[in-house]
């Protein structure tokens, strides 16, 4: 009975509130859109790092007498490392293949190579590591590993790090220092609305301090007060998510259209439709906390009467 | 019923509100308090209702020290009182009929209750084709009827007022003086602030003269003397 009572006064107050509650409505939305706005820069952040994390590889060139057997024996090791997400194998046939491909226009190098006679190229391995600072670990290791070698000599090449070392380190830097700004602008902007969402509650509820002095002393319990105003930023905060839920399908359509490309590929358009629960969850859950703690935190100071 | 047992109230660094104060109501008593505006009426009616808190004394309520209280008690407390005020404090998001059913909600009455006692009440204070009325669509007077509604839909014990007239007209105030003598007849104790010599001399009951915080008079029969 007493949850019936404060579920339709929370609701008739609401709907009675008119320019209040719209106005509160409003500014949660922009609120929660905020915080909406976050979730697609972290996605698209976090894309563009693995985009740039993706194109960076370490390949180990082995002398042409390295039989194919001992080259997959090489891989087999590698592969078991935790650090490695994955190794392509280049035999140097493929690599010539590839070559003239890529010189296909440039008859001047085909002739050199055909004069050359035979297979100039090594058979190689591209390693790609989970993550750019692993990379040192990974080359200590074909360093130091003493089964790459028959018979006393090594079956390694040359291993192409030294000349990318500086590009790799240069490039986790960056990557570890994106992400700590990131997350840093993340946590401010989302404090910032809640603080909105506080202040902008706290006044809806400021215009009813009178009321709370009555029900106060006509004998109503604290919580009997309490309940309806909770309710009321419940009501609140669930329209606003809905409200950004619907303006974002429009927003990320124009925004992924115009930028698809400026982002390599990231479309902030298909990222809503294939995460739209998340989102989804996110914001209504959002809307409902902000909504109710701030009701919360903003009656208690009229209700020591 | 009511026992305030030598009551002092000061402001933080001013001097006494009140100082003093012995005073008893009996049940079923129609008490007048009056006094000039600032004699300290409203803060003896705050201290009643636990709004306010005594510098020296207690006030007593049926036995019970009503400083005692916790404030998580409070409420309980006043459900035994019905209120009436100056400015009528009338929800102003809540009908008339709500206004008085929120009184009968906070007691945790059901909805049957509801049903049959609201209409019955807005009947008694003769308002009952303006129970989809708002306050600000009420005048003064209607308000003030409403909110004595309020203040008797749970049968209390005591009905409190303070200055219930002060912003009538005189019909209107003529009508609410006969509305709380019929009260009293049903035998609801009523304590009343006022400075209006016309509501004290047509309520022809006790009076209590408070002067710059002391009281000064108390006539079993009185008439407004200042």
């Amino acid at each position: 009975m007493v949850i019936k009572r404060v579920l339709a006064s929370g609701g008739k107050n609401f709907a009675r509130g008119g320019a209040v509650s719209a106005a509160t409505v409003l500014i949660m939305t922009v609120t929660l859109a905020l915080i909406g706005s976050l979730i697609f820069l972290s996605a698209l952040l976090n894309y563009t790092l693995t985009t740039i994390s993706g194109k960076v590889d370490v390949s180990v060139y082995f002398v042409t007498t390295a039989g194919e057997a001992e080259i997959f024996a090489v891989r087999d090791q590698l592969l078991k490392l935790p650090q490695v997400a994955s190794v392509t194998y280049t035999s140097a046939d493929d690599a010539l293949t590839a070559f003239r491909a890529r010189h296909a226009n440039d008859q001047l190098t085909l002739q050199a190579l055909n004069e050359l006679g035979g297979n100039p190229l090594d058979a190689s391995l591209e390693i790609r590591a989970k993550n750019p600072s692993d990379y040192e670990s990974i080359v200590s290791f074909l360093e130091a590993s003493p089964t790459l070698s028959t018979g006393g000599t090594s079956i390694v090449d040359r291993v192409n790090y030294a000349q990318n070392k500086d590009v790799i380190d240069r490039l986790t830097l960056a990557i570890k220092a994106t992400r700590e700004i990131g997350f840093a602008v993340v946590v401010l902007f989302a404090i910032a609305s809640i603080l909105i969402a506080f202040a902008t509650i706290r006044l809806a509820i400021y215009t009813a301090k009178d009321e709370i002095a009555v029900m106060r002393l006509v004998g109503a319990s604290n919580a009997y007060i309490q309940g309806p105003f909770i309710v009321t930023g419940i009501i609140t905060g669930v329209l606003s998510a809905f409200l950004v839920l619907l303006l974002l399908w429009p927003a990320t359509w124009y925004a992924g259209m115009k930028t698809a490309d400026w982002f390599g590929g990231f479309n902030i358009a298909s990222y809503y439709a294939n995460h739209f629960t998340l989102v989804f969850f996110i914001l209504v859950a959002s809307g409902i906390a902000l909504g109710a703690i701030a009701s919360v935190f903003a009656i208690r100071k009229y209700l020591k009467i | 019923m009511i026992y305030f047992d030598k009551v002092t109230k000061r402001y933080n660094g001013n001097g006494p509100a009140l100082e003093d104060i012995t005073l008893s109501v009996a049940p079923k008593e129609f008490v007048s308090i009056v006094g000039h505006s600032g004699a300290g009426k409203t803060t003896l009616l705050k201290l009643l209702l636990a709004e306010e808190r005594p510098t020296v004394g207690s006030v007593f309520f049926e036995s019970i020290d009503i400083n005692d209280l916790p404030s998580s008690a409070l409420h309980h407390y006043r459900r035994k009182i019905g209120m009436v005020f100056q400015d009528f404090r009338l929800i102003p998001n809540k009908t008339a009929y709500e206004n008085i059913a929120f009184a009968m909600e906070a007691a945790g009455r059901t909805d049957d209750e509801i049903r049959s006692d609201v209409p019955y009440i807005l009947e008694l204070v003769n308002l009952a084709d303006k129970s989809r009325h708002f306050p600000d669509q009420l005048s003064g007077g209607e308000k003030q009827r409403i909110a004595i509604g309020r203040a008797i839909i749970n049968q209390p014990d005591l009905i409190v007022a303070d200055e219930p007239t002060g912003n009538l007209d005189p019909i209107n105030t003529y009508e609410i003086v006969e509305i709380l003598k019929k009260i009293n007849q049903l035998g609801t104790t009523i304590v009343i602030t006022t400075h209006n010599k016309g509501v004290v001399d047509a309520i022809g009951k006790r009076v209590v003269t408070i002067d710059r915080g002391r009281l000064v008079r108390d006539d079993a029969d009185g008439k407004y003397i200042l």
